[in-house]
């Protein structure tokens, strides 16, 4: 933007007398309600393309050419407008439009979710006509009808004011919703066998200004007036939403999204916004277990699990205890919980990330980019990591707005087709293993000769590297589990070299940013610095003196006998570690595996001796960082269940029981010593973390360095066999969305994906169960076509229902080969 | 040679003595072939175009002052001078989807002479520097169609369509395409989202008129199919030949369709502003009186969404001005003419069902309003009315479209007109249209309506006049 272009000119409205300034192209229903004249409306949303449909927002304006009604939604301000919004006539007209509203409109109100907090009902009272002169039968509907597996539709209550079928079509890119017949009869519908199977149907029940969208989870649980309320963030991915947690008798029922700017806008995935369902779940643990003479866990007291895990943890030195898991905890707990590993015990063998992830140094020594940053209009946004859309819902939606509207440029380097395939510029799929010779290319083509890479000809990769234009943003994950994370990190350190790029880390779990920013990754300490920098000296009573072992390294010794000691954080590596293989091997060596666990995993079924309950999200008082580095508040709203305790708790109570006392009464004085001994997060005082409620606290600034680059040499591929991807979908066989019953049943099963010339040489019939084989072992699966799967390379997504794709994976190698036959 | 009667093989159309400028060839059988089209002057306009500046072109309709027939009656020459500058590409956008009540001139047109509207919508785009023309044709006009699309065939093959026209640099292409059954579409914007592939339903304008922002985001310029099908003659007879027709404001003639009960109800092409309604229900050229040679009670003048007139209307030219002042319009030129024997509140339904029917379910009040009015006069039909119905169907159109709504004078009364147009709640003018008939009948007829509400007893209606009949007929079908 130019220097001219910033100076801002203004105009001034006159609103019922009063004169107001406003943008240019600020629409007079914000520029009204901005100055204090709310205008009422139902089809306008701030972040939807204004239709005009419902007429609420008219009022009278005068633009020199006379007094008309005009709506207010669809109208850029002008100079000298004259606007009445409290005229006999707009106030005839607000009357009439709410009587033809409320004429076919049921006026079920007692037994509608809606009642209560409902635009219809307030705007009814506020603005509407005392009673209604409408004495024909109402407009009849079966009602209702679900639409989706989660949300019911109730077509008599419906203004069709076209908000869901607006956000289905413009911001989520599912138009399967759409205006049905016409007139009269016009109705919201589907196709028919054609659901409302969107990941961001939820937004649709609140964003619905009647009760013609319910959700299951919310349905006749709970009346507004009863609901209490706090802003929090949502925790089952890492994008940090904001939300409003709302319970009703200790119980949360509801989760709606808030517009915080910079993250969310006030959209949620049904996974974040539904998620809530698992601390309801009946399989929450509520008391300690521990593995009795029979092998069957069975509950204990708090004292006699303690004591056991006091013992093993003292009866062995801190080299051989290691620590797995945690990103799924509030900063304070995770904080706890780094200071009783490496502060008191003395042991670097911590790693909140399950060997899927990204080394810590990349993520958090690479310049990083906020949300805001990667949609910047005129930017590029380079994606290498996995689909958005699957891991990140609400990620992929602020994407989605900033490539269809704010002209940002999309490329992507990934293993298969994405959510986002469909607006990318360029869709580059390279062969596993192959990603960071593709990306050194792309580098290379910008500043000189583009040469052929990864099996696309130099004018592809030249195509691709000239459409890079503005500042560059890469989404940088780990798209596929079943190739080393040195590629990801070679192409991470290629992709640093073009100018004015900044990375945002697509790492998905819950608070894992939050969890490195406290230090719990081998050779890390609070505050996003190296072992050793000296800024815990004074709270710590020891600190280890050289890096420990990461997950894997960590299974690799326990499975050669040299752990003694195994702490689960809320990890299930059986099912998330990449080698199903090695995980088993370990767990059944490790003499001691603790968990400390809200929803029991099938790891700790099997193996862990000693199981402390652990409160949840919404049953903690904490912060959350998402992957941006933004700090926001998660506040307790109900209690845990049983005699379950927050995470710092327990690491606490462990921590004196050996001998030391953490001195921390809560999480505010957590973070009070946090602010003490990690300088990044000095600003973060209770009163500015209140004052950012909505869009939290940006942390910038680390004090890491990029890791060198490593070279990870390709093994040839044989005839027969194909490169295994993996990948992630959104509903999968993970504990927290099987314990909520609105998404368990939408995990889709395994399936191998073969792009179509694979697909078509195998010669088998889609949905044929095939035998997939790698050096490690074979799984039957059902056989899928998927076009977007490129040629040489066989897809599976891990930790689906069925067969699991990991147990075909040797984190030990390069790329992992399998080959696809018939059984 | 005019032959003052029906042409069989153009329905409806009366070949009457008079002016003709887009009729000339519909005496011809084979009219819709390009040779017979050839051979009677076709594409001799486009020549003489391409034989001049394209500003001179433009300066030629601007001055013949072409009225849009579409329904609006606004200069063509001016619309085209909205385009605004440097935005390319721009989009010419035939508006073919005539469907409002009455209304079957366009068909004709289309059925009888496409070749003449393909001559004229290349003489705009020659005009106006376009590429691109997009010919809307109404889902149901399935013989339009055929014949537009085999005219478009032949006009390729012979390159009066296509690259380089005629040897010039000159190059236009025509896309046919069609609707699915809304009349709703023949409103510009909503023909526009209809082009795109969505749902039929009107933009809001202001504040951008598709001649700044129309199909997919480009200047476009909707024209009807009539408007265009006077630019091959004027292009040949000059704008001086063109203005000799007709009255200073309103030159040339136009196509109307007489519906009703008149003995010969037709489509004729008429001089605009010295024709009358009297000639044209009772002269021998035209209607030939009221059937039956009863009484006129009355009539309307310029299609379903026009305000309705009475027999003191009769001397009024067609012309916009007057017609106008008077409280209504002409609209789409179609004219239905109602005798003695009509029932006011049963003619009045009809009107306002197909408005009903035809709401697109966009703008709260049209899409629940009208319907609401529609059964609030069937059950007046019904014998349920209250007598606070009439007050409450005011009261709805009022909320439809608000202040006094457009209607004729009433001297017994003494109550002036209101002029058109109304002011509206609404996105387009359809909601309001449902207004003009509730409007116009109770004013005029209140007692009628009265009649059924109080006393219930009904006013016969005889089985053979045409709305009674198209009502039996919907109802046994």
């Amino acid at each position: 933007m130019t220097d001219t272009a910033k100076e801002v000119s203004t105009v001034s409205v006159t609103v019922n007398g009063v004169e107001i300034q406003a943008a240019p192209d600020e629409l007079l229903i914000d520029a009204c309600e901005r100055t204090g004249t709310y205008i009422p409306r139902f089809c306008y949303h701030p972040r939807m393309t204004p239709v005009g449909m419902c007429r609420m927002c008219l009022v009278e304006v005068d633009s020199g050419r006379g007094p008309a009604l005009q709506p207010s939604c669809m109208l850029p301000v002008s100079d000298g407008m004259q606007v009445e919004t409290e005229s006999e006539l707009t106030k005839k007209a607000q009357d009439g439009v709410l009587e033809f509203l409320l004429a076919n409109h049921p006026l079920d109100c007692p037994v509608c979710d809606k009642g209560g907090e409902c635009p219809l009902q307030d705007q009814t009272v506020a603005y509407g006509p005392g009673e209604s002169r409408f004495v024909e039968e109402k407009r009849h509907y079966e009602k209702p009808i679900p639409i989706s597996d989660t949300v019911y539709l109730d077509r008599e209550r419906c203004i069709l004011c076209d908000r869901c079928t607006r956000f289905a079509d413009e911001v989520a890119g599912d138009a399967l919703i759409h205006f049905m017949d016409r007139g009269n009869s016009t109705q919201v519908n589907t196709f028919p066998d054609e659901p409302f199977a969107s990941y961001f149907s939820g937004n649709t029940v609140q964003i619905c200004p009647v009760g013609a969208l319910t959700a299951a989870p919310y349905r006749f649980k709970a009346r507004p007036w009863d609901l209490e309320e706090t802003v929090s963030t949502a925790w089952t991915d890492s994008v940090g939403s904001r939300v409003t947690v709302q319970s009703s008798r200790n119980q949360v029922v509801r989760l709606l999204g808030v517009d915080a700017d910079p993250v969310n806008w006030g959209w949620l995935s049904d996974k974040e916004r539904f998620g809530f369902e698992a601390l309801n779940s009946e399989r929450r643990l509520s008391h300690p277990q521990m593995r009795g003479d029979s092998g069957e866990l069975a509950d204990a007291g708090w004292a006699a699990a303690l004591a056991t895990v006091t013992d093993a943890l003292a009866g062995t030195v801190p080299g051989r205890i290691g620590a797995i898991g945690g990103a799924r905890l509030t900063n304070e707990s995770q904080y706890a919980w780094t200071k009783l590993f490496k502060g008191v015990i003395g042991t670097d063998n911590v790693d909140a990330q399950l060997g899927d992830g990204l080394p810590a140094a990349l993520v958090l020594g690479l310049p990083r980019a906020s949300i805001n940053d990667a949609c910047r209009p005129g930017g590029t946004v380079i994606l290498c990591g996995p689909d958005p859309k699957e891991d990140l819902g609400a990620l992929y939606l602020r994407l989605r707005h900033a490539v269809v509207n704010d002209g940002v440029t999309l490329i992507e380097l990934t293993p298969a087709r994405t959510g986002l395939s469909g607006i990318a510029a360029h869709s580059l799929h390279p062969p596993v293993g192959e990603v960071a010779s593709l990306a050194e290319a792309l580098v290379g083509a910008r500043s000189g000769e583009a040469t052929p890479a990864a099996g696309f000809s130099a004018e592809q990769v030249a195509a691709a590297a000239s459409a890079i234009s503005g500042p560059v943003t890469v989404l940088l994950g780990r798209a596929s589990v079943a190739e080393s994370v040195d590629h990801v990190v070679t192409a991470a350190l290629a992709l640093a070299q073009l100018p004015d790029v900044s990375f945002l880390s697509l790492l998905r779990r819950g608070n894992v940013h939050g969890a490195l920013d406290m230090g719990m990754a081998p050779g890390l300490l609070p505050g996003r610095t190296a072992l050793g920098s000296g800024t815990v000296d004074s709270a710590w009573p020891t600190s280890p003196s050289s890096a420990g072992l990461d997950t894997e390294e960590m299974l690799r010794a326990a499975a050669a006998g040299e752990l003694d000691v195994l702490v689960l954080l809320g990890a299930d590596p059986l099912s998330d570690f990449p080698d199903r293989h090695l995980a088993v091997q370990a767990l059944e060596a490790v003499p001691t595996v603790l968990a400390v666990e809200s929803l029991p995993n099938p790891s700790t079924l099997a193996y862990a001796d000693v199981v402390l309950p652990a409160a949840m999200a919404t049953e903690v008082d904490g912060t959350f960082t998402n992957l941006e580095g933004r700090v926001s508040v998660m506040d307790q709203k109900v209690t845990p269940p049983g005699t379950a305790r927050a995470d710092w708790m327990i690491a606490a109570e462990i921590a004196r029981r050996l001998g030391h006392d953490l001195d921390v009464g809560s999480a505010a004085e957590i973070r009070q010593e946090l602010m003490s001994v990690a300088p990044l997060f000095a600003d973060l005082n209770d009163d500015r973390l209140r004052d950012s409620a909505v869009d939290g606290i940006l942390v910038t600034g680390s004090q890491l360095n990029p890791p060198e680059p490593v070279s990870s040499e390709l093994s040839p591929r044989d005839a027969y066999s194909l490169r295994l991807a993996t990948g992630r979908k959104m509903y999968d066989a993970g504990t927290l969305v099987q314990a909520s019953p609105a998404s368990a049943g939408l995990a889709a099963p395994v399936a191998v994906r073969l792009g179509t010339a694979d697909f078509e040489r195998l010669g088998c019939a889609e949905g044929t169960t095939v035998r997939v084989a790698s050096a490690r072992g074979d799984l039957l699966v059902p056989l899928a076509h998927d076009p977007g799967v490129p040629a040489g390379t066989a897809w599976l997504p891990v930790n689906s229902p069925g067969s699991p794709a990991n147990a075909l994976i040797d984190s030990s190698l390069s790329v992992t080969d399998v080959r696809v036959e018939r059984p | 040679m005019a032959t003052n009667q029906y042409i069989p093989h153009a329905p409806g159309y009366v070949d009457n003595d008079g002016p003709k400028i887009v009729s000339s060839r519909f005496v011809h059988e084979d009219s819709y072939t390009i040779e017979r089209y050839e051979a009677t002057g076709g594409y001799d306009g486009l020549r003489a175009a391409l034989g001049r500046k394209p500003s001179e072109v433009h300066n030629e309709v601007r001055e013949a002052t072409v009225l849009g027939r579409g329904g609006a009656g606004f200069p063509a020459g001016v619309k085209w001078g909205f385009m605004p500058p440097e935005r390319f590409p721009y989009y010419l956008v035939v508006n073919g989807d005539e469907s409002e009540p009455g209304t079957y001139k366009d068909r004709l047109l289309m059925e009888r002479d496409p070749h003449q509207l393909i001559e004229g919508c290349l003489i705009t785009c020659y005009a106006l520097g376009l590429a691109q023309c997009f010919l809307y044709v109404r889902g149901e006009m399935a013989l339009a169609q055929e014949r537009l699309a085999e005219a478009l065939n032949e006009a390729y093959a012979r390159n009066y369509v296509g690259r380089n026209i005629l040897g010039s640099d000159f190059s236009v292409d025509i896309t046919l395409t069609w609707g699915a059954g809304a009349y709703i579409v023949g409103e510009e914007t909503a023909l526009i989202e209809s082009l795109e592939g969505n749902r039929g339903m009107p933009r809001l304008k202001p504040p951008f008129f598709p001649a700044a922002i129309g199909l997919y985001g480009q200047p476009t310029i909707v024209n009807n199919v009539e408007t265009l099908s006077n630019l091959p003659w004027l292009m040949l007879n000059g704008a001086e030949a063109y203005r000799a027709y007709g009255s200073e404001t309103s030159p040339g003639t136009r196509m109307v369709a007489v519906s009703g009960h008149v003995k010969r109800p037709g489509v004729y092409e008429i001089e605009q502003g010295v024709t009358t309604f009297r000639d044209l229900f009772y002269g021998e050229n035209f209607g030939q009186g009221m059937r039956d040679d009863r009484e006129l009670k009355m009539f309307i003048p310029g299609g379903g969404s026009a305000p309705w007139f009475f027999p003191e209307h009769l001397d009024l030219p067609l012309e916009a001005k007057p017609v106008g002042d008077a409280g209504s319009m002409l609209g789409s030129g179609a004219i239905v003419a109602m005798d003695e024997t009509t029932d006011a509140v049963r003619a009045a339904l009809r009107v306002v069902r197909f408005f009903a029917r035809e709401s697109c379910g966009k703008c709260t009040p049209c899409r629940e309003g009208t319907t609401w009015e529609e059964r609030i006069l069937q059950r007046i039909l019904d014998g349920e009315g209250r007598p606070s119905d009439i007050d409450l169907l005011l009261d709805i159109a009022d909320n439809i479209s608000p202040g006094p709504y457009p209607v004729a004078a009433d001297p017994a009364q003494g109550l002036d007109a209101v002029p058109f147009p109304p002011k509206q709640t609404t996105i387009c003018p359809l909601g309001p249209s449902s207004v003009a008939p509730i409007v116009s009948t109770i004013r005029r007829f209140r007692h009628e309506y009265e009649a059924k509400i109080t006393r219930r007893d009904t006013i016969p209606v005889r089985a053979e006049t045409p709305l009674a009949a198209a009502e039996h007929h919907e109802v046994s079908a």
